[in-house]
């Protein structure tokens, strides 16, 4: 049985789009809800973010909640930065008893690269381990071996990055990522459909999703910060070229028409099973590359 | 080896501030070696100290200067017990290990830390030197070939890379490299990726709980080290 909408449409043959929204710094939450509501009905599912980039924001615990609210399907990510196993699962249980029933389990971003460089990093499990606990949890048990009064059933994902430029040990550990229990991937940004088409023919051996990860950049500037700045984007030359022949003020213009043609060339060549669309600040723009990409 | 650096002179100020008659302790074994609280350091410290005073005129300090063979061993504190009743404050060039051990020595004296204490480590060029093991009590460098992800990787994660790695450089830092692709190449190297491609659970914490403590079973039994062996 499906454990939940999202799982349910995992296995169907659709092109999938997945989305995320950023839970904000601070109380005010109209622009995500604004958000939410203008994306809840175009895609698949909404990914909630759990601290991007190690800059402290509202729970994504509480953004999946709030999708749910206005009627959407989240998924919730799930980063080992933060919490130890307790807190871990006990999240998990959270999430198990508010409904929400898709999880992303991620390694995190080292907190070096936020806005609390001097926190404590925990990493007390990695992703592999994390995705390991929940389908023990989904057995009944806690990481203790201690029995749980009510099991928890997720519909769990992870992440995996086909453009890493040293790509052996990244799929070994995808591999160990399938056999803990992973059923969708949603990758890191990709620019060269090439190097997706490369993975996939690998890939595809396995009984699991893949949804192409596609960061919408704003220009030729963003990507070079990005490349410079943020774990695990790597924006390749001939995008930044590309991005630096936009008109001035024209840039994220620019970005879009690239992010909506890698979808449509993605779907066209069906190269994965779907696409998730990171519009990192600019989510209100989703509706439009999803009608220049024909997703609409 | 037990790496670790000399605060800055105006901590040390401030942390002798109240006493007019300072030992300044240096430590002859991992401080010496590493340049942090040897004979030399001890002397240099002084010298600095003396300097200061002289310029500023705030202060009017005594500091006598001493450097034992090891701070971490009690029997070595000995030698200078005399020399202690002379001054109000020790401040102690050891590791955090070292100035412990001198505290509990000396109960009546403030032993103030004059050094910061960083990690265990080599040194791979002149005063240069890395962090290569955590002491985290559960040694799993047969499964890493012999590079140790708790210690070289930043998240210190068991089963392969995370995403960050640009240029084979840990994302956290662009000066290291990412422990995960060295462990990948040095296994490739010696046909035993099969070590990477196994599952490992989560840590155990619980190792030897903290404070932690090691009982050598071999002394113990024999009552010292009188060359015999028992098992």
């Amino acid at each position: 049985m499906a454990k939940s909408l999202f799982d349910e449409k995992l296995a169907d043959a659709k092109f999938l789009v997945t989305t995320e929204v950023g839970p904000p710094k601070g109380t005010d939450i109209s622009e995500m809800l604004h958000n939410i509501d203008l994306l809840k009905d175009k895609v698949d599912a909404i990914n909630v973010t759990d601290g991007q980039s190690s800059v402290m924001r509202l729970a994504s615990l509480a953004g999946c909640l709030i999708v749910k609210e206005r009627g959407g399907e989240p998924i919730l990510q799930v980063t080992c930065r933060d919490r130890n196993r307790l807190a871990l699962q006990a999240d998990l249980l959270f999430a198990s008893v508010r409904g929400i029933a898709n999880v992303l389990c991620l390694t995190g971003d080292s907190v070096d690269v936020g806005d609390h460089k001097e926190a404590k990093p925990v990493f007390d499990l990695d992703s592999v381990q994390l995705l390991k606990a929940i389908r023990i949890m989904e057995g009944g048990k806690d990481l203790g071996g201690n029995d749980l009064k009510g099991a928890v059933q997720f519909c769990a994902g992870a992440s995996v990055h086909p453009a890493a430029d040293f790509i052996e040990p990244q799929l070994i550990k995808f591999e160990k990522k399938v056999a803990a229990g992973a059923q969708f991937f949603q990758t890191q940004g990709i620019y060269d459909v090439g190097s997706l088409r490369r993975f996939m023919q690998y890939a595809s051996q396995f009984p699991v999703k893949i949804l192409a990860g596609i960061i919408v950049l704003a220009s030729a500037r963003m990507a070079r910060y990005m490349n410079e700045n943020v774990p695990g984007v790597i924006v390749p030359q001939a995008t930044i070229d590309e991005l630096a022949t936009a008109e001035k003020g024209k840039g994220l213009q620019k970005g879009m028409e690239i992010a909506a043609r890698a979808i449509r060339s993605i779907k066209a060549g069906g190269l994965c099973h779907g696409v998730h669309i990171m519009a990192v600040g600019n989510e209100r723009l989703v509706p439009e590359i999803l009608e220049a990409a024909g997703l609409t | 080896m037990i790496v670790a650096e000399t605060k800055p002179l105006d901590e040390i100020w401030r942390s002798i501030a109240p006493y007019s008659r300072v030992l300044i302790l240096g430590c002859g074994t991992c401080m010496t070696v590493c340049g942090a609280g040897g004979e030399r350091e001890v002397s240099f410290l002084a010298d600095a100290l003396r300097m200061s005073q002289a310029r500023g005129g705030e202060h009017d300090h005594s500091l006598l200067e001493y450097t034992v063979k090891r701070q971490c061993d009690a029997e070595f504190l000995e030698t200078f017990v005399d020399r202690s009743r002379e001054v109000d404050a020790i401040l102690s060039l050891g590791c955090g290990v070292g100035v412990q051990v001198v505290a509990d020595r000396f109960p009546d004296l403030p032993v103030l830390p004059g050094n910061n204490t960083y990690f265990m480590g080599a040194s791979s060029e002149w005063g240069v030197w890395d962090e290569r093991c955590a002491a985290c009590g559960d040694c799993r460098l047969a499964d890493t070939a012999g590079v140790c992800p708790i210690t070289r990787c930043t998240k210190g994660i068991l089963n392969g890379p995370c995403a960050g790695a640009k240029n084979g450089k840990c994302e956290a830092n662009k000066e290291a490299d990412c422990a995960w692709i060295l462990i990948y190449q040095r296994l490739e190297r010696l046909g035993q990726l099969d070590k990477m491609r196994r599952y490992y659970p989560p840590r155990n914490f619980r190792v030897i709980p903290r404070p932690r403590r090691i009982v050598n079973k071999t002394q113990v039994s024999t009552g010292g080290n009188d060359g015999q062996v028992s098992v």
